[in-house]
């Protein structure tokens, strides 16, 4: 199944849930958000959202700005 | 003189100052002791700029939100929390009100906090507020329930209506982001300070300490810089300097001011010749 990971197409394994993507990119919890096609997804709710295919999923920090 | 009174009578703006003390910069109902505000952009490393920031001693500092890359060590986020600053998620680079909205959310989630700094440029090559957007996003963002800070031209006009909207702050420039340009309408900021019933902080355009000193004579509440620290030849040593510079700014303030005079006023009683 493809997905656009940070803008990138990425294939997960079906089932994967928006804390599969998250953990695939970051070890970090606190200080991460994600979004699935710009609808933000509470972290409790990360490891209960699948993601389907094509979604857009988006993975942001703070960083230096500003 | 006694220690006390050297104290009292010191370095305005000392931490042991009493007068200090009971001066803290209030933003929504929430106290800082520092009226500097930093961001985190420029700093040649991490490590600088976290001494920057420790040197600098603010309370309160920016961050952007950025897509993860894959691997990244160390991050600023590690550094606020170790420090005990409170971060000031902001959206910058966004160009339209549906943008900043969508970036405020993220940072609200990731950082756990509903304060934004709120960014919407009309531009790269001027980064100058969008009055329209701004205006559009920071009404969203009041009726989700964020704590709005909007980084605002220097207009008193636009500031006002930011204010009726339920922003928490007004942030006009001194001058573009990134210039230290200084402050390029003294007017203007002493017409927003005026008329404004929430905390006004300068945002952007500070390239000094004299500078930073200025905003806050002209009355403003706290100064928010970045570049002027993180882009010095000596960043930490910058911080130290704006740290004071904000302190005395604000302490000549409170203190008020001799009036202008044309022409001489002596200091000394007249002279009696014999």
């Amino acid at each position: 199944m493809d997905v656009i990971v940070n803008g990138e197409r990425r294939t997960v394994a079906p089932g994967s849930t928006v804390g599969d993507v998250v953990r695939s990119l970051t070890g970090a919890r606190s200080g991460v958000a994600a979004a699935v096609n710009d609808e933000v997804v509470p972290k409790g709710g990360w490891d209960d959202t699948p993601v389907a295919e094509n979604d857009r999923v988006d993975v942001l920090t703070a960083v230096q700005g500003g | 003189m006694s220690a006390e009174t050297t104290e009292a009578a010191g370095a305005a703006g000392t931490a042991q100052d009493p007068r200090r003390a009971a001066d803290p910069l209030v933003i929504a109902g929430r106290r800082f002791g520092s009226r500097l505000i930093t961001g985190t952009g420029g700093a040649p490393s991490m490590s600088v700029l976290e001494e920057a920031l420790i040197a600098s001693g603010t309370e309160l500092t920016t961050v952007a939100m950025r897509r993860v890359a894959p691997g990244t060590q160390g991050s600023v986020w590690d550094v606020l929390q170790r420090n005990g600053i409170a971060p000031l998620p902001n959206t910058a680079g966004c160009f339209t009100a549906a943008e900043a909205v969508r970036t405020a959310r993220l940072g609200r989630e990731a950082l756990e906090t509903d304060w934004v700094k709120l960014e919407v440029v009309a531009d790269e090559r001027t980064l100058l507020p969008d009055p329209v957007e701004l205006l559009d996003a920071a009404e969203r963002l009041v009726d989700e329930g964020f704590t709005v800070l909007p980084y605002t031209s220097d207009d008193p006009v636009l500031a006002r209506r930011l204010e009726q909207l339920g922003c928490a702050a007004v942030m006009p420039l001194a001058a573009p982001i990134g210039s230290g340009l200084g402050i390029r309408n003294p007017h203007n900021i002493e017409l927003i300070v005026e008329q404004a019933s929430v905390p006004v902080i300068i945002d952007a355009g500070i390239g000094t300490a004299s500078e930073a000193a200025q905003a806050m004579e002209l009355g403003c509440d706290a100064v928010l810089l970045a570049t002027a620290v993180t882009r010095a030849q000596d960043p930490v040593l910058m911080a130290g300097a704006m740290r004071d510079a904000v302190r005395a700014g604000r302490a000549a303030r409170l203190a008020g001011r001799i009036p202008v005079r044309r022409h001489a006023h002596a200091s000394s009683p007249p002279a009696e010749h014999p």
